[in-house]
């Protein structure tokens, strides 16, 4: 499906003209912009009744207020850290669904490069050690193995 | 009655298990024909007392026994009977059950089509089964007796969750833990191996078709779940991160690396202790997974009902299982010897880059999901770790994978030089880059990220075609036949990474141009999403088999025409609980528009949800095609011919790896 | 034995360590991030005056309880009498939080349950609630002398909990 604002602008015009009984639905909070930056914030919260849902998909009463305190708090020109601080000072950082960078986190944020560059490196290392370790053919080691390769042209290899 | 003569299947399977998974494994360490040939037999006598015992439970839901316990709590008359018969596995005890009845299935088929492996094997692997067996048919009637009665029997039962009255019910759960598992099998002949002593590509060449298989199933498995989650939760989500989630997405990560990883030890005879070590991670993975899900450990929309004694008896489990396993490995695995040679740049080596970017990301989970955990346990706070998290995280690594899956199939075996891989992609590269700038700007909005997300994608897709020419050159007869010729192991391999093309385009577009309104609508208000309008027309009663239903008619309009209406329902279940929120969902190729009913807000007017998903079902379009991938490259005729035929002619010199 | 292949199994068993840890813990409880903060002020309507509005400020250089409560709470009815001994005992004044209910059946409940309060507040629309942090009813919260909070139950209070946690940390903040 296209989203072009060209198409949006047309269908509201269409829509202009249409009889006046059906109308254009009120969305649940006025603003569009305002409207997705509250959803984006509900998404970013814990509902700390639910197992394991954001207030933006629970039907929780708790999750409702805090919700409707969002978007009140969008309303009074608060910014969207200043929200999440909001929350955070009465529930803490469990509510985050993104933890935040602190001396408890680091091993959180930094560990899956760890595990990269660690794994990485072992990999490295481990072929380097292959190519090092590699046993040298003795002449006549060498001259039996030619024996043998020239042998039979059509036999496969393992 | 009937129950309790299903009580009884099982504890004589428990007995059966115990002898299949000590006998036969003595008997190969001692050379004891007798008891070597054992294995077979006692397997399949173990599969028909559980199935026999599943069975019962079966019977018991789909004739509404509600004497029995666990079908009175789960169950109820007006339920229709196919989710009758999937309530079979709607409790903690009957998925148990369940994993149970996968397992013995999953030891029938190893007993029935292990004709070519040497019966030493063979008993060994039914042996460690076997052991797996015990552990968990002790669990269930030990903590998780599914047969228990309740007296007074009561009149009605209190109805299987809302969320589960599903197809989704009956199709995921099974498909999941036959994927789950299955890995038990590549666990078991890894454990066989170290058992025996003798680690060499013949095993790998043993134990691959099993791996694969489970695979198939796990990776069509979670994309059910994903599937069913979205349409069924009504907010258009389809993936959350959720712990019980990350406990099938883990093995299924670790279980991709073990595919791959089989590939270099079956041609090339090494890496085979970095593959037993994957193929027990990837079933230890999945026990770990269980345990998660069962122990209350950790908090999640899809935990049963928790109590911390099953959770002890599953920990120790573990820790016998794989703590067991992983001694052996560390006692057995062979010395860490030479092993095949090869360079920095060659398929082994990008085929281990592989595995250290997949074991990379599902550590990455691991670490993620457990996190909580361990500062809770450390007493050092209470964090969530949710989406943001593993988003930021995933997608990075899973990057340079996709990078490599253009490259390796590309590379020779041992030695492959970059400037002549340079030469063959270079042309692949740039249209994919040109491709990816220039289908966002027609899509009307250029977003970077989907850009990006479509490079990627793209350059599978370009990589793939160069493949297929390259392969293909030089061949004569038309397009058919040179098709014909190569064989099916590869075009599963090329299905299976188109496959991972397909899903990263649906993930991209999605994330890169999915809307959502969330509006009240009184009857005829309208609201628009992309170029189609959307008009509500009310709502009216309708009554289902166990429910009631509040039924919201949704005219959807493009260019002031009506193409359609979707019926979006909020349904009140006759037997309690929560309303239900069911999605009316119009699926097509290009995405999905979706509707849901959100609450009442008086005066005939609601809160719908209108979304635009664009190219969603290429997600889960995409998992399909890996899995139909993994199912061809299983019909190889490798697997199929008992030896193998004398020596095939020569193949065209230099081709880039026969697979 | 070469050693690296032990790898595998210390971590295993590390893991191991931490979830049998995890096993004895409740993922769901959230501590409080407001103890050793000051509480919240609030000035509400009282449940038995409407028209007299009660708030923090009255209960300034008082040890006190604040306990969050419902008519429409299943587990309040557990805690109550341990709350409504606690009051006869005369130690702490104990403040009720009426949260997200309706004024005739909070006081009908008190008088079907016996009432333990110095006076309930209404907090119909949950706004205080949500100043305290308060996620499940019933919460409750010791705030000392100056305002501050020094503990938060969650939950029920229980008289292991009354015994150990509340009633040495009251006569303890009530003595300074």
């Amino acid at each position: 499906m296209k989203r072009t604002p060209r198409i949006l602008l047309a269908a509201f015009v269409l829509f202009a003209a249409m009889p006046a009984l059906a109308a254009e639905a009120v969305p649940t909070e006025m603003d569009p912009v305002k409207a997705a930056r509250a959803v984006k914030l509900a998404e970013k919260l814990r509902c700390l009744v639910c197992q394991n849902q954001t207030i933006a998909d629970s039907n929780a009463e708790l999750a409702n207020d805090l919700r409707t305190q969002i978007r009140e708090q969008i309303a009074a020109g608060k910014s969207d850290d200043d929200i999440l601080a909001y929350m955070t000072n009465r529930y803490g950082d469990f509510v985050l669904y993104q933890p935040p960078f602190k001396a408890t986190t680091i091993l959180l944020w930094l560990g899956p490069a760890v595990l990269l560059l660690g794994g990485i490196a072992v990999l490295v290392r481990n072929l380097a050690r292959r190519r090092a370790g590699e046993i040298a053919l003795t002449d006549e080691e060498k001259s039996r193995a030619g024996e043998l390769l020239a042998g039979e042209p059509g036999k496969k290899k393992t | 009655m009937i129950p309790e003569l299903g009580h009884f299947a099982l504890m004589l399977a428990l007995l059966i298990a115990a002898i299949q998974g000590t006998l036969p494994i003595i008997g190969a360490a001692r050379r004891m024909p007798a008891w070597i040939a054992l294995a077979r037999p006692v397997a399949q006598a173990q599969f028909v007392f559980v199935a026999f015992a599943w069975g019962v439970l079966a019977y018991s839901f789909i004739t509404s026994d509600f004497s029995v316990a666990n079908v009175a709590e789960n169950s109820n008359s007006e339920l229709p009977i196919f989710y009758r018969f999937a309530a079979t596995w709607g409790s903690h005890e009957g998925s148990m059950m369940l994993w149970v009845m996968m397992l013995a299935a999953w030891t029938l088929a190893v007993s029935l089509k292990s004709r070519n492996l040497p019966d030493v094997m063979v008993a060994r692997v039914l042996g460690v089964m076997g052991l797996v067996s015990c552990g968990f048919i002790l669990f269930v009637l030990w903590t998780s007796n599914p047969f228990e009665r309740v007296f007074p029997v009561p009149a009605n039962g209190r109805d299987l969750n809302p969320l589960l009255q599903d197809p989704g019910m009956v199709v995921h759960p099974p498909m999941l833990y036959t994927g789950y598992v299955g890995f038990s099998v590549a666990f078991a002949f890894a454990v066989a191996a170290l058992l025996s002593g003798r680690l060499d590509a013949t095993w790998a060449r043993w134990s691959r078709p099993w791996t694969t298989v489970a695979w198939c199933f796990l990776t069509l498995g979670i994309m059910l779940g994903s599937w069913w989650a979205y349409y069924t939760l009504g907010w258009g989500g389809w993936w959350f991160w959720d712990p019980v989630e990350n406990a099938s997405f883990m093995p299924w990560l670790v279980g991709t690396a073990l595919v791959h990883s089989l590939v270099v030890t079956e041609k090339r005879g090494t890496f085979k202790n970095w593959t037993v070590l994957l193929a027990i991670s990837a079933f230890s993975l999945s026990l770990v997974g269980t345990f998660l899900v069962r122990s209350g450990v950790l908090t999640s929309v899809h935990a049963f009902a928790t109590d911390p004694r099953r959770g002890v008896y599953i920990l120790a489990f573990l820790v016998i299982v794989i703590g067991g396993s992983l001694t052996l490995y560390a006692v057995r695995a062979p010395k860490v010897g030479v092993g095949g040679r090869f360079e920095l740049v060659s398929r082994e080596s990008m085929l281990l880059a592989n595995n250290v970017l997949l074991l990379a990301a599902c550590g990455s989970v691991l670490l993620g999901t457990l996190y909580p955990l361990f500062l809770d346990a450390l007493n050092l706070g209470k964090i969530s770790v949710g989406p943001p998290y593993f988003d930021s995280v995933f997608v990075p690594l899973m990057t340079p994978l996709v990078f490599l899956m253009g490259i390796g199939p590309l590379a020779r075996w041992k030695e492959a030089e970059v400037p002549d891989l340079w030469r063959r992609l270079r042309w692949a590269l740039a249209v994919s880059v040109v491709t990816a700038l220039v289908v966002p700007l027609i899509a009307g909005s250029f977003r970077i990220l989907v850009s990006f997300g479509l490079l990627l994608a793209f350059w599978i897709v370009a990589s793939t075609v160069v493949n297929i020419r390259e392969r293909t050159r030089g061949m004569t007869g038309g397009i058919i036949a040179r098709i014909r010729r190569q064989p099916r192991s590869y075009w599963g391999m090329i299905l299976a990474h188109l496959g991972v093309a397909v899903f990263i385009i649906g993930v991209t577009l999605v994330k890169g141009y999915e809307t959502e309104r969330d509006v009240q609508m009184r009857v005829g208000d309208t609201v628009s999403v992309g170029s189609y309008v959307f008009r509500f027309d009310g709502v009216t009663e309708r009554k289902g088999p166990n429910y009631t239903a509040a039924r919201g008619a949704v005219s959807v309009s493009r260019n002031g025409t009506v193409i359609e209406t979707l019926y979006p329902e909020k349904r009140a279940y006759n037997a309690g609980g929560m309303p239900m929120t069911n999605a009316a969902i119009d699926s097509g190729i290009t995405g999905d528009i979706y509707v849901s009913m959100g609450e009442p807000v008086g005066g005939g007017a609601w809160i719908i949800r209108v979304y635009s998903k664009p190219f969603i079902t290429w997600a889960w379009a995409g998992f399909v095609l890996m899995a139909l991938g993994g199912f061809l490259a299983l019909m190889d005729r490798r697997y199929r011919t008992q030896a193998r035929p004398a020596a095939a002619p020569a193949r065209v010199a230099g081709a880039a790896g026969a697979d | 034995m070469n050693r690296k292949l032990l790898i595998p199994l210390v971590v295993f068993v590390v893991l191991c360590g931490f979830l049998f840890a995890g096993l004895w813990r409740d993922p769901r409880e959230v501590p409080s991030p407001l103890v050793g903060k000051p509480a919240p002020a609030f000035n509400l309507a009282q449940l038995d005056a409407p028209d007299k509005p009660f708030g923090t400020a009255d209960m300034k250089g008082q040890v006190w309880l604040l306990n969050v409560w419902a008519s429409w709470c299943v587990s309040c009815r557990e805690e109550h009498p341990l709350l409504v001994e606690f009051a006869k005992a005369k130690i702490a004044p104990v403040i009720g939080l009426n949260y997200k209910d309706q004024p005739a059946p909070g006081r009908q409940w008190l008088a079907q349950n016996g009432d333990p309060y110095t006076t309930s507040v209404q907090d119909r629309d949950g706004r205080v609630g949500i100043d305290y942090g308060v996620y499940g009813v019933p919460e409750t919260f010791v705030i000392d002398k100056a305002g501050t909070i020094r503990y938060k139950q969650i939950g029920p209070i229980t008289p292991e909990a009354l015994e150990k946690n509340i009633l040495p940390l009251v006569r303890e903040l009530q003595k300074s």
